[in-house]
């Protein structure tokens, strides 16, 4: 195994261990770090997984704009709508830190299930940590968004699933058109950038960043 | 016939960037009437063109994207009229961001009915969801912040699933032989040389997905609540214009799934997932105290039905394009009507509003005249394309579908009818009025004329209308109708 080999699966096993990292934690500070991280690695990612002797641009572009947007920009964004409404932590998420732990727990064992019985079309060419990796981050981040009381940290939980389903798209790079990536880059950042608009108008609202408050709307 | 599409999709954006640097509060609403007039210039001169197929383009009109567009465009300039009374009455709001962003919607949602990309329809479709989240917070309160915050959190999942989805896609074309693309024409090309478990896998996650921004039950919990507190104007393009995109795109996965030999199964869930929506939404129109979310649970209904029709196929597949223009000029009436009975009562809850009739000579019996059309009453459009839907049920054999169907129809029928008639029926003295509210040209005459465009298409409808819409439903595997 060379040591490209060895750092894959490590970034891999990483992206999967910070899942479990935000299921567990309710310091909104780490968790944005933790997040930055995730998307760091999402940046990393695409270069090593390029075919060798193939022309790296394409990579590049993906690797530099989901490093700047995934890893730098969202979280100094999320830092800046934490420190508006100082806050610190998640004090009683809906599904409690334990079960959430088991639940995403149970979503990698089904990730490994589902991805070995779905055949890849081509099975050589792809990683076989990166189809359950992706799936089980989709889970995280799904968990996070229902399970969780505070706007920062159902941010959080959308990034993540957008994390996952990036993994997903790197075993399409080869001819997923740059266009097209780019444009699912910029909205997710648009769509951040939009919830952190709609979160400093509810902090400044309801004087705090809590959606229990929005419960005025039903039938 | 590429330039007059790259105009429909990029002239709006531009009008919405100047409208975004004008200073003018009072004459910036101009600025989306002009827009809205050159797309809708644009695409008639479109429609008018003779087709012309250019394989691998990601652009391309065919008969799906002409039914969406011609809807969207007519109800927009509707739509661009009324906004010029309706922000004259409003300048208390800074209407930057709202006129800026309706012009943007416009340019996303012409780029969902012309692109043949899936990877491009997503784009366009998420930024559907992000233009229209702050226009739902137009009125600045608490009740539509959080209308907004909900919106955008569920939009923004469904949406991520449906990425997931569209990457399941063209992974099933990654094997050997296969497209390895994202153009709907080459995917349903390729046919059986696709992957099925993949294909399968990607109709379940673009369903979910791009269901949720349709409003499909049980994916319709943002609806009510966004519908409820956005302006109507909003609420009008929302029900008539954003969600049919997301279900033609769910048409244009379909008929990738349907080449691969997936059909049954994924017919099965659009029917099951379209009497799911009609059903809900008979539960809770009936005693429905607030007229505007009774809209967006008849929307719920009519996106069920939508689905419907796809899902039985046959002559009912064509039906559901001739609904998808009905529903989309009828929401208009509704919306518009609503939002002038809203106004002048400064209330939306039938605990308070009474004699509409009376006090809006015009938007109170158009109010009336758009619930019958919506529910189906002939001689309106929608009676006959929910009746080609039913009887593609009837004829395919499938008895308990469609008479599931009549059912809840006749429950919404009835529920509906009794808030509706609260509203328009009675003696508005001692009710609380808004001055300055009353009907004008500007305001009532966007939904009269969609109500006379809706029931003449149930008078007659013209040939060339009804080929297309034949062979819109042709494209989803409908037969004759």
């Amino acid at each position: 195994m060379t040591a490209v080999a060895q750092l894959l699966d490590l970034a891999f096993i990483l992206v999967v261990v910070i899942d479990f990292f935000l299921l567990s934690s309710s310091r909104m500070g780490a968790a944005i770090r933790v997040v930055a991280l995730q998307g760091g690695l999402l940046g990393v990612l695409p270069l090593m997984l390029a075919p060798p002797g193939e022309p790296l641009g394409h990579y590049l572009v993906l690797a530099v704009g989901a490093l700047a947007i995934k890893g730098v920009l969202i979280p100094w964004l999320m830092f800046r709508a934490i420190r508006e409404a100082s806050m610190r932590r998640e004090v009683e998420p809906i599904v409690g830190f334990v079960p959430s732990m088991v639940l995403g727990g149970i979503g990698v064992a089904l990730a490994f299930a589902f991805s070995s019985r779905l055949p890849l079309p081509e099975p050589s060419a792809a990683h076989p940590f990166l189809v359950p990796t992706a799936l089980s981050t989709v889970w995280t981040g799904l968990l996070l968004v229902v399970s969780r009381k505070k706007a920062v940290n159902q941010v959080l939980g959308f990034l993540v699933l957008e994390n996952g389903v990036f993994v997903f798209g790197l075993l399409l790079s080869d001819f997923m058109p740059i266009m097209v990536e780019a444009g699912v880059l910029l909205d997710l950042f648009a769509a951040v950038f939009v919830m952190g608009i709609v979160m400093f108008h509810i902090n400044r609202e309801f004087s705090s960043l809590d959606t229990e408050k929005l419960s005025a709307l039903k039938d | 016939m590429l330039a007059l599409m790259l105009l429909v999709v990029l002239a709006p954006v531009v009008f919405g960037a100047i409208a975004f640097a004008y200073p003018s509060n009072r004459r910036r609403p101009v600025a989306l009437l002009a827009g809205a007039a050159v797309h809708a210039a644009g695409v008639a001169a479109l429609l008018a063109a003779p087709g012309e197929e250019v394989p691998g383009r990601w652009l391309a009109l065919d008969a799906i994207g002409k039914v969406a567009l011609g809807t969207t465009t007519v109800l927009f300039l509707a739509a661009a009229v009324y906004a010029q009374g309706y922000l004259a009455r409003r300048e208390d709001r800074d209407n930057r961001v709202f006129v800026g962003g309706l012009l943007v919607l416009l340019g996303a949602m012409t780029t969902v009915a012309l692109s043949h990309h899936l990877g491009l329809s997503w784009v366009a479709i998420e930024l559907t969801t992000l233009t229209t989240a702050p226009l739902i917070y137009f009125n600045h309160n608490a009740r539509s912040l959080e209308a907004a915050w909900k919106y955008l959190l569920i939009g923004s999942l469904g949406i991520a699933l449906a990425l997931l989805g569209t990457f399941f896609l063209a992974l099933s074309g990654a094997g050997p032989g296969g497209p390895r693309s994202l153009l709907v024409e080459e995917l349903v090309a390729a046919g059986p040389l696709l992957s099925r478990p993949w294909v399968r896998a990607a109709f379940v996650f673009l369903l979910v997905g791009y269901g949720t921004k349709m409003g499909l039950a049980p994916l319709h919990s943002w609806k009510p609540d966004a519908y409820g507190e956005a302006p109507g104007l909003l609420g009008a393009l929302l029900a008539g214009g954003v969600t049919n995109f997301a279900f033609i795109s769910i048409a244009r996965v379909f008929q990738v799934t349907r080449a691969a030999g997936e059909e049954a199964f994924a017919r099965d869930a659009l029917v099951g997932l379209g009497l799911l929506s009609i059903a809900l939404a008979a539960v809770f129109v009936v005693g429905q105290r607030d007229f505007k979310r009774m809209l967006a649970y008849s929307s719920v209904e009519h996106m069920g039905i939508l689905a419907l029709g796809i899902g039985l196929g046959g002559g009912a597949a064509a039906g559901a394009f001739f609904h998808l223009v009905n529903n989309g000029l009828t929401k208009g009436v509704v919306f518009l009507s609503a939002a002038n009975i809203h106004r002048s009562f400064g209330s939306k809850r039938i605990d308070e509003v009474r004699g509409a009739g009376r006090r809006l000579p015009v938007s109170g019996p158009l109010f009336l005249a758009g619930f019958l059309a919506i529910t189906g009453s002939p001689p309106f459009s929608p009676f006959f394309s929910e009746f080609a839907i039913l009887n593609g049920a009837f004829g395919a054999g499938r008895w308990v579908v469609g008479g599931l169907f009549l059912a809840f129809l006749a429950v919404i029928f009835v529920g509906m009818g009794a808030t509706v008639l609260a509203v328009v029926q009675g003696d508005p003295e001692g009710a609380p009025q808004v001055p300055g509210t009353g009907d004008s040209w500007l305001t009532a005459g966007p939904p009269l004329a969609l109500i006379v465009v809706v029931l003449l298409l149930g008078l007659f409808l013209p040939q060339g209308l009804r080929d297309l819409f034949t062979s819109a439903g042709a494209l989803v595997g409908g037969g004759r109708w």
